[in-house]
């Protein structure tokens, strides 16, 4: 086995794909969060703010969703052939999901009836709650574990999908973007919009609190194979301290008016979850619940070393150059006063 | 029906209304380009006038495409998951470039296309128009390079046997330039372009029709004639090479195209025909020898018919009379587009192109054109495929999820249906308003340039 600086190349992958699944749920998780929030805006001007604060950036959002797909048929094509199709339904429902919201987004403003907008408000915040929530079910099976054979064939029942453990998670998932999302609309708006989105963002981070909790005791309960971790390597604890610690840290932030530094930390709080989730698989990708020795881990369901170097090699060419675009267009939307000084010619 | 036949119907139905939007966002793409290009040389309002408004209806276009597509991206996994471990190591990174390079170019700087005219200055805004423009024409390569290769496998070997033999590249540059890859890229690029330029022709001519905005419609529908023209007729070239392609390396295919059926003869070129597999003959109107003369510039070379393979190797009747339908329908939309755009350029040449109202009637209606031809064109090209999945390799009945239930393959299909109807429908109404409101009040939408707004959120509507 090949090994560049102490970790093998499937290794390497099993951080990227970790590395583009965390991005996505800190990207896109807050314009889901927004989406699901919305409807608790009552004005008609509130909603449009809220909803054009998200209209310029989710489209590139859930491009890390795309990349983290392909990185995951690329570099693991066996896990990738058997999460999508065990959890057909549940996928199914998400994508029908990510069309609405990407339709009540692009057409809402549109029009200006009032049961026209009524109608895409709630459809986006309904899309948004089910796709977040979809994700976490996702995301809760992965860890629970499913029954498939040593094909990779699922041979669970359709019921089994939706286990408590998953369900929690899902709602884990919706709490966590609700309270990012009113972070993020926080820091996008001003004026009396802003000011409910503080008194908001307390009940948001309680609530995602209490599912946190619930998380962290069935997780306790469902998932053995976590504890024992935790008991081998103690220094795993890092984690949920970092999230305890961050999550603690966003209403100080807010109420010291430090709204950036807010979105950080609930940042924060959704990469050391995803660390922590990924920490437990290690090396596992799904996890078999009938038979361990039908895991699919990162050994059985690479791609060749060939392919692999070939995909590092391209990540490495394209990463600087997304990062170099995705942060102008950033600055392009943020630093709009200087901009503006400096006319076009 | 059981979970193959639904699963086929399934991917079909959704990759073909995914494909009504790539080709018109790769053409647009273009467009705007020469659009924008027309605006920064000649600093002329009416251009940037139409420049915006030809963004507007290219966000919507976008949008829908990439909703479409991120199901296009799992939709393997899903309903093929045998499939996808067979083709995983060839196919994903073709998939995971895909994002990479065009996709985060794409979403990146479309922002700035859309929201950006206040904020960054005209040439920055170019930039970013000509970045979207490449990032649609990227998206392309890639899953282009991917079909190619499951249609002309190359650089590769198998490795393990039975439920678990897969594919794994031996070479990554034989697997990207696979004998087909370039001329179907080249192929599938220009006929995208094609249905830019009359989507804008069609619009254009609407407006001049209408007697509306007649500057800003003149001046676009010309830029628009001379793009439609070159590409419709470099597509002629484009074609033929191909189907030598076709001809070399999937000849089966090329037979059931031509409803060509006996080996040992000369192969005539119908124009327009139906063919009979079970009496194996094609009638209609042909040119005796002609696809022997295309394919090896001798009328009399003889061409491997549909006869020549087994049965089980090659498309079956239903595929055979369909895909010959498909296939000479690409060919009239193409012929089509090559006349209507001459003729347009005849007229402009003898300056009374705007003159004829009936020319404008028949322009409204050719957007229909190339989105015919490209849809047929694909069909034509995965039905003649079958039944195998990867050329020569695995066949379609192998490839599907084993664990998949009829039950709920039907049940995503009915969802998938009736959420792209609503979808579709949107669609339309919403171009329709677009194109009825036309770019007329932009000049009042206008914001002057160097105010400072401080609302860093700007209504999109
Ligand atoms: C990279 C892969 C890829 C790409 C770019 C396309 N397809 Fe495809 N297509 C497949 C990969 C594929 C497939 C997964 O290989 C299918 C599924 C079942 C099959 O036999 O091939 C297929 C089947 C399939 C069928 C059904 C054929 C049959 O079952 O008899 C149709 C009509 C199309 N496709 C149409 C299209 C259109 C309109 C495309 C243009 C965008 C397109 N395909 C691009
Ligand atoms: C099965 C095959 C295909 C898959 C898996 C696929 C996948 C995708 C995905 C995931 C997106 C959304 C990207 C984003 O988030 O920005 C997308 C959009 C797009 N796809 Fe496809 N696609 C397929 C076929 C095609 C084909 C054949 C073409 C063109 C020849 C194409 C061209 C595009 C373009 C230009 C976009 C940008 C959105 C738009 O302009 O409509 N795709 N596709
Ligand atoms: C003018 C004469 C044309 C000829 C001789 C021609 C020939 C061909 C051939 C042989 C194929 C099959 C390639 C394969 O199976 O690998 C094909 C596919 C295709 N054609 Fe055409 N074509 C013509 C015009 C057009 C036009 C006008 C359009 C649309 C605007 C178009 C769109 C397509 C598409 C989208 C495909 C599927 C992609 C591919 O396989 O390359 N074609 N064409």
């Amino acid at each position: 086995m090949e090994k560049f600086a102490g970790l093998d190349l499937q290794t390497y992958w099993f951080l990227i794909l970790g590395g583009l699944f965390s991005a996505y749920a800190i990207l896109d998780g807050f314009d889901l969060g927004a989406g699901a929030l919305h409807l608790f805006l009552k004005k008609e001007e509130s909603r449009r703010i809220a909803m054009n604060a998200v209209g310029p950036v989710f489209d590139g959002n859930e491009v890390w969703l795309v990349m983290g797909g392909g990185a995951l048929f690329a570099g693991f094509p066996v896990a990738y052939a058997t999460a999508l199709s065990a959890m057909y339904i549940p996928f199914i429902f998400l994508f029908v999901g990510l069309i609405w919201r990407t339709v009540a987004i692009e057409f809402r403003n549109k029009e200006s009836m009032p049961w026209w907008r009524k109608t895409w408000d709630i459809v986006y915040t309904f899309s948004s709650i089910s796709i977040a929530f979809t994700l976490g079910l996702i995301l809760g099976n992965v860890v629970y574990g499913m029954s498939f054979n040593s094909e990779g064939d699922f041979t669970g029942n359709f019921y089994d999908l939706f286990n408590p453990y998953a369900l929690i998670t899902g709602l884990t998932a919706v709490a966590l973007f609700m309270m990012h999302g009113a972070v993020y609309l926080s820091l996008k708006t001003e004026g009396r919009l802003f000011t409910k989105l503080v008194i908001m963002i307390r009940r948001f981070v309680l609530f995602f609190i209490l599912t946190f909790i619930m998380q962290a005791i069935a997780t306790i309960v469902f998932i053995p194979y976590i504890a024992e971790r935790f008991k081998k390597y103690p220094w795993i604890f890092i984690f949920p301290l970092i999230t305890v610690l961050s999550i603690a840290n966003i209403p100080r932030l807010v109420w010291k008016k430090k709204y950036g530094l807010a979105f950080f930390f609930s940042s924060v709080t959704i990469a050391s979850m995803f660390s922590l989730v990924a920490l437990a698989l290690y090396p596992n990708l799904l996890i078999c619940s009938v038979a361990s020795m039908h895991n699919i881990n990162i050994y059985n369901a690479a791609s060749s070393t060939t392919t692999l170097k070939t995909l590092l090699l391209i990540a490495c060419i394209a990463t600087p150059l997304v990062l170099t675009y995705t942060v102008f267009v950033f600055f392009t939307f943020k630093g709009k006063a200087k901009l503006d000084e400096h006319p076009g010619d | 029906m059981n979970a193959e036949i639904l699963s086929r119907i399934q991917f079909a139905f959704t990759i073909a209304f995914h494909y009504i939007y790539p080709p018109l966002s790769i053409g647009l793409g273009v467009m705007l380009v020469l659009m924008e290009g027309m605006y920064l040389k000649t600093g002329k309002k009416v251009y940037e006038i139409m420049t915006r408004f030809w963004i507007k209806i290219f966000a919507l276009i976008f949008g829908i495409g990439v909703a479409t597509g991120i199901i296009m991206e799992f939709e393997f996994g899903t309903n093929w998951a045998v499939y996808s471990k067979y083709v995983g190591d060839v196919f994903g990174s073709a998939l995971a470039s895909e994002g990479l390079f065009a996709f985060a170019l794409e979403s990146g700087f479309l922002g700035i296309l859309i929201f950006g005219w206040n904020r960054v200055n005209a040439k920055v805004h170019f930039f970013a128009t000509i970045m979207v423009a490449f990032g649609a024409i990227f998206s392309a390569v890639w899953i282009v390079i991917a079909n190619s290769w499951q249609q002309t496998p190359a650089g590769f070997h198998i490795v393990g046997d039975g439920l678990h033999a897969r594919a794994e590249i031996t070479d990554f540059w034989a697997m990207v330039f696979n004998p087909s890859s370039m001329t179907r890229l080249i192929h599938v690029l220009i006929a995208a372009f094609l249905s830019g330029a009359f989507l804008v022709l069609s619009v254009h001519a609407y407006y001049i029709v209408k007697n509306k905005f007649i500057d800003l419609a003149t001046r676009g529908f010309k830029i628009a004639l001379v793009f439609a023209t070159i590409a419709s007729l470099l597509q002629l070239w484009s074609g033929d090479s191909s189907a030598k392609k076709v001809a070399a390396y999937q000849p089966a295919k090329l037979a059931a195209f031509e409803g060509h059926y006996d080996s040992a003869s000369k192969a005539d070129m119908y124009v327009f025909g139906i063919t009979d597999p079970k009496k194996q003959t094609s009638f209609g109107i042909k040119f005796p020898g002609g696809l022997s003369f295309l394919l090896y510039g001798n009328f009399n070379a003889p061409v491997k018919g549909i006869n020549a393979f087994k049965k089980e190797d090659r498309p079956g009747d239903h595929a055979i009379k369909f895909v010959f339908q498909t296939y000479h329908i690409m060919i009239v939309c193409g012929i089509l587009m090559i006349a209507l755009s001459l003729y347009g350029c005849f007229l402009w040449w003898r300056g009374k192109l705007f003159n004829r109202k009936w020319v404008m009637a028949i322009f409204c209606f050719s957007v229909f054109i190339p989105q015919i031809g490209n849809q047929v064109g694909w069909y034509s090209a995965e039905v003649g495929r079958q039944p195998w999945l990867v050329y020569g390799l695995l066949k379609t009945s192998e490839g599907l999820t084993r664990s998949l239930k009829e039950g709920q393959v039907l049940f995503s299909l009915i969802l998938f249906t009736l959420v792209y109807l609503m979808l579709f429908l949107l669609f339309i109404y919403m171009m329709n308003k677009h194109i009825k409101h036309g770019p007329a009040d932009e000049k009042n939408n206008m914001i002057p340039p160097g105010s400072k707004r401080n609302n860093p959120i700007i209504e999109n509507s």
